[in-house]
């Protein structure tokens, strides 16, 4: 796991640069900023396994966290638990929108969310200003809601938890489960899965609806962690989200890959934020590094599908 | 990725023109019902609205009908209008500049096409990381700083207009960029190549089309194109940013894919694809006059491209069923695949 020996030389770097870089406060601030992008890399993982892609995440986010938001502010007294669903509910219903024009209508999932991506965003701008509240802030929230995202749970932020527990879930519904091995067969060969009897359309709609329902999670953290609300939560979030899974190892092309790795990735580019200033480097290079990351991973996940291609080819040549 | 052209060509070889014929009940429209729609003041600001994205969509459109995609355009035009910036500060003439600016994109564009062609690596995934690597350095180069002391008359040039017409300048270089895109598409072997890769790489291959080195050029020309722009850009807000046209790439991937050209590569036009600039900039600019929000526009822009896919695939799948004995039925087949993973096994 090339991805995992990065995280672990770029951590090891900065500790022996600025010893205190992983203590007490700074280490619970990293793993804050990097939760909300590993529930959205996690789920943004079941889609481009199927060789699809979802660029509307940053938008379902932004929507979905207007959406609890509102909640909080008309009805305060409403059960954390309620609240909760009730994100995840709005952002599977993003989901569902994105997988059906997908799955029904057979069009390509890039054009269909780079439209949803316009679309979600606009509504979220159309309802926070003709609600006259354009941005909703800490103080109009409850308190119980926003201290989810301060709390800690045996010393590990809350939201970390969530997170952790998201990875682990669909990790093992990807590894021990028919319908998560399904996905990677449907994008490594679509028309051979449909063949073979997988409901591909099905799968693959399931896909954009339980991505959609951890955008929504994503989306509740956000305004947990956050506190203030405006129409532009997430804006631009798709492309990190992509960036992740893609350094965490899963091919943008479908059938290969794991959520461990893409939790990975995501946690790394998190760092790759923190730890550039402990480094004495200007947080400027922090794009231009994740760019060359991701060339870097597309890159060697190339070099090893090349080498894996000949060794199956010379034992190929010498079985006959 | 094995192409499949029957189930991925557009039902409809005349979308373009339906894409022009709409265009054209907006403006009359617009300009019989919008007060102001039709001066030639407001079509001067429309024209200047959408002149950086009518630029970049001309090579890129070129770069989808070969099956290819480039989302790191905009990124080109900010590190450009970035380096643009810190060359003027560092006290160059502006006409070398701009040369070297057109020449800089042309490089960033060729190592796209390097690592898409070179390494068989897929445009999507080596674009997305571009993407970041290239508004990185634009950060890198110039920082959260704007330089904006460009020469009154260079500036001006940008936001004049020809004469009293209200024509912007800059639209008579863009029409002979245009011109000169269209006759390579449309009237040389060159363009018919492009359709042949885009429709069965393999096939264009057999058929002596270079297909490496012409995709690899296309990237330069994309990257020198949107060099252009950037120098372009900065000129017309009068200030070099490194982020000047952040999200731009979205804004012209969903003009070329409303122009009819199929992400899949091999089908479109160019005149659909200007068409579709024409019709996005005016629907907005007529809606803003009659008070409608950007959010609306946006959702707006966000339907056109949905149903500009849905339709059409709609209608050939039910067009495919009414066939006597034609075809599989859709359903056993409907994977949804994301385009422009080139250069596979």
């Amino acid at each position: 796991m090339g991805v995992v020996l990065a995280l672990v030389l770029l951590l090891a770097v900065t500790l022996s640069a600025n010893p205190r870089f992983l203590s007490g406060q700074s280490l619970r601030d990293l793993l804050l900023g990097a939760s909300i992008l590993v529930v959205l890399a996690a789920g943004q993982a079941m889609v481009v396994i199927t060789r699809n892609v979802d660029l509307s995440v940053g938008s379902v986010l932004g929507l979905s966290a207007y959406a609890t938001g509102t909640l909080l502010v008309a009805a305060p007294g409403t059960p954390l638990p309620l609240v909760v669903l009730f994100g995840m509910l709005f952002g599977a219903a993003c989901g569902l929108v994105n997988g059906a024009v997908v799955a029904v209508a057979g069009v390509p999932s890039l054009v269909v969310t780079l439209g949803t991506l316009y679309v979600f965003r606009g509504l979220d701008s159309i309802w926070a200003s003709a609600s006259g509240r354009l941005q909703i802030n800490a103080a109009d929230l409850p308190g119980g809601f926003t201290a989810l995202g301060t709390q800690a749970l045996l010393g590990v932020p809350l939201l970390a938890v969530g997170a952790l527990i998201v990875v682990l879930a669909v990790g093992d519904h990807l590894r021990s489960y028919r319908s998560g091995r399904e996905l990677y067969a449907i994008g490594s060969d679509g028309t051979a899965a449909g063949l073979s009897g997988i409901p591909v359309g099905r799968r693959v709609l399931t896909a954009f609806v339980v991505n959609g329902m951890l955008a929504g999670l994503a989306g509740v953290m956000y305004a947990a962690r956050f506190g203030t609300l405006d129409a532009t939560a997430g804006t631009g979030m798709e492309l990190q989200v992509v960036a992740a899974v893609v350094i965490g190892g899963i091919a943008i092309t479908g059938g290969s890959g794991t959520v461990w790795g893409a939790a990975v990735g995501a946690v790394l580019l998190t760092v790759i934020g923190a730890a550039l200033p402990q480094l004495g480097v200007s947080a400027f290079w922090q794009q231009a590094s994740i760019g060359v990351l991701i060339l870097l991973a597309i890159g060697l996940d190339r070099a090893l599908a090349l080498r894996t291609a000949r060794r199956l080819r010379r034992w190929d040549t010498r079985a006959t | 990725m094995p192409p499949e052209p029957r189930r991925r060509r557009r039902p409809s070889p005349s979308w373009d023109l339906a894409v022009v014929g709409v265009l054209l009940v907006v403006l009359i429209v617009a300009s019989t019902t919008v007060s102001g729609f039709a001066s030639s003041r407001n079509i001067g600001f429309l024209l200047l609205d959408v002149m950086v994205i009518a630029l970049i969509a001309l090579p890129l459109t070129l770069v989808v009908v070969t099956g290819e995609i480039d989302l790191s355009v905009a990124s080109t035009v900010g590190l450009t209008s970035a380096v643009m910036g810190s060359l003027w500060v560092s006290g160059l003439s502006l006409e070398l500049i701009v040369v070297l600016c057109v020449v800089l994109g042309g490089v960033l564009g060729a190592v796209n096409g390097l690592l898409v062609t070179g390494f068989g690596l897929p445009s999507l995934a080596v674009t997305i990381g571009t993407l970041a690597l290239f508004r990185g350095l634009a950060f890198v180069v110039l920082g959260d700083q704007a330089v904006a002391d460009f020469p009154a008359d260079w500036t001006g040039w940008a936001i004049g207009s020809l004469g009293d017409t209200g024509i912007p300048n800059a639209v008579l270089p863009l029409a002979l960029l245009a011109v000169g895109f269209v006759v390579i598409l449309h009237a040389t072997p060159i363009g018919r190549g492009l359709y042949a890769m885009g429709n069965n790489t393999e096939a264009a291959v057999f058929a002596g089309i270079a297909v490496r080195r012409t995709k690899f050029w296309l990237f330069v020309a994309t990257g020198a194109v949107a060099g252009l722009g950037g120098v372009f850009w900065t000129l017309r807000f009068a200030s070099a940013r490194a982020d000047n046209a952040n999200g731009l790439e979205l804004l012209v991937v969903a003009a070329v894919l409303l122009g009819g050209v199929s992400i899949f590569g091999g089908r479109g036009s160019l005149f659909g694809v200007l068409a579709a600039v024409l019709l996005l900039g005016s629907l907005r600019n007529a809606l803003q006059l009659v008070n409608v929000s950007s959010d609306a526009l946006n959702v707006l822009t966000g339907l056109l491209l949905i149903i500009s896919v849905v339709v059409p695939s709609l209608a050939a799948r039910r067009r495919a069923r009414r066939r006597p004995g034609g075809g599989a039925p859709p359903e056993t087949n409907p994977v949804p695949t994301t385009a422009a993973s080139t250069g596979g096994p």
